[in-house]
């Protein structure tokens, strides 16, 4: 199994790399582009098969090291 | 007075530390971050700048992991005084020391200069020598330096006078060089044993070198 961790910065935390882009859509006169936001997505190759166990597995990845809960969210993908 | 400074794989501000402190009479001794303890003299312990784990993931997100931080943790709960320098301060957050995190600064680019900061709260060991509102010149060097913390926490940062320093120009207007949550550049935890900062007070212990501003700053360690 396959766990994919979008992490981002929340929202009202200003994402000055998502505006930088923005910036540079805007400049290529790639119009109608409402908001960007940058993140990383972090892939994981699992040993776990049970997906309730790896669920609960992963957040507690993202809660001690993936994601900085503080400035960051993180989204759980199993595939 | 014996301070422990911190190196970790891609620390590289452990030897300017080193010599600020014994400049001012400090005894040093640099700690691998494999050391699962912290010497028992230990007066001060400093988490150095740098690059620690080459900043992968999040600036000192692995660090925090490091088998000494155990010792650092324990040692901070028990009122032992910890400085974390840069980097450090980027690890004491992630180690959820200090509270608030460092961002990516706004403008994206890497800033290494000289910068001014006004001393917000001096009722600490750490700002003891110098008076609120004084103006101190100390270079900063960071890629990730823009403070970030919510409103809640904003406001008890100022309740609590934790707030140790804010980016200012010459003259002690705010001049905002990263984007840092109202111009914060360093803070401590609640008890006042914990501090951060982003800026490099050991690399400015020589007028003939910028500015030696940064003795009036870690000397209050040493007669603490």
């Amino acid at each position: 199994m396959k766990a994919i961790i979008n992490v981002s910065l929340k929202a009202g935390v200003l994402d000055s790399q998502g505006k930088a882009v923005h910036h540079a859509l805007d400049s290529l006169h790639f119009n109608g582009v409402d908001d960007v936001r940058v993140g990383k997505q972090i892939i994981l190759k699992l040993k776990e098969t049970d997906k309730d166990k790896a669920m609960k597995n992963v957040t507690q990845m993202c809660e001690d090291l993936l994601a900085n809960t503080v400035i960051e969210d993180y989204e759980i993908e199993l595939v | 007075m014996k301070v422990s400074i911190l190196q970790f794989p891609g620390t590289n501000c452990e030897y300017d530390t080193q010599y600020a402190f014994e400049q001012l009479g400090a005894s040093t001794e640099i700690i691998w971050h494999k050391s699962e303890s912290i010497p028992a003299d230990t007066n001060l312990l400093v988490v150095a700048g740098g690059f620690s784990y080459g900043d992968y993931l999040r600036s000192g997100a692995i660090a925090k992991f490091s088998p000494v931080m155990k010792a650092v943790t324990a040692y901070a709960n028990k009122g032992g005084k910890v400085l974390g320098i840069c980097n450090g301060f980027q690890v004491l957050t992630e180690a959820g020391l200090l509270p608030g995190a460092l961002k990516r600064n706004d403008g994206l680019h890497f800033i290494s200069k000289h910068h001014s900061l006004k001393v917000e709260n001096n009722d600490n060991i750490f700002l003891e020598k110098l008076n609120n509102g004084d103006i101190v010149n100390i270079p900063i060097a960071h890629h990730d330096g823009n403070y970030f913390i919510d409103a809640d926490g904003l406001k008890e940062l100022e309740d609590n006078n934790q707030i140790l320093l804010r980016y200012t120009d010459k003259n002690g207007k705010i001049k905002n060089p990263n984007g840092s949550v109202d111009s914060i550049a360093g803070v401590c935890n609640k008890e006042k044993n914990v501090f951060g900062l982003m800026p490099h007070p050991e690399r400015a212990m020589e007028s003939i070198l910028g500015s030696d501003d940064g003795i009036a700053m870690l000397e209050g360690f040493l007669e603490a």
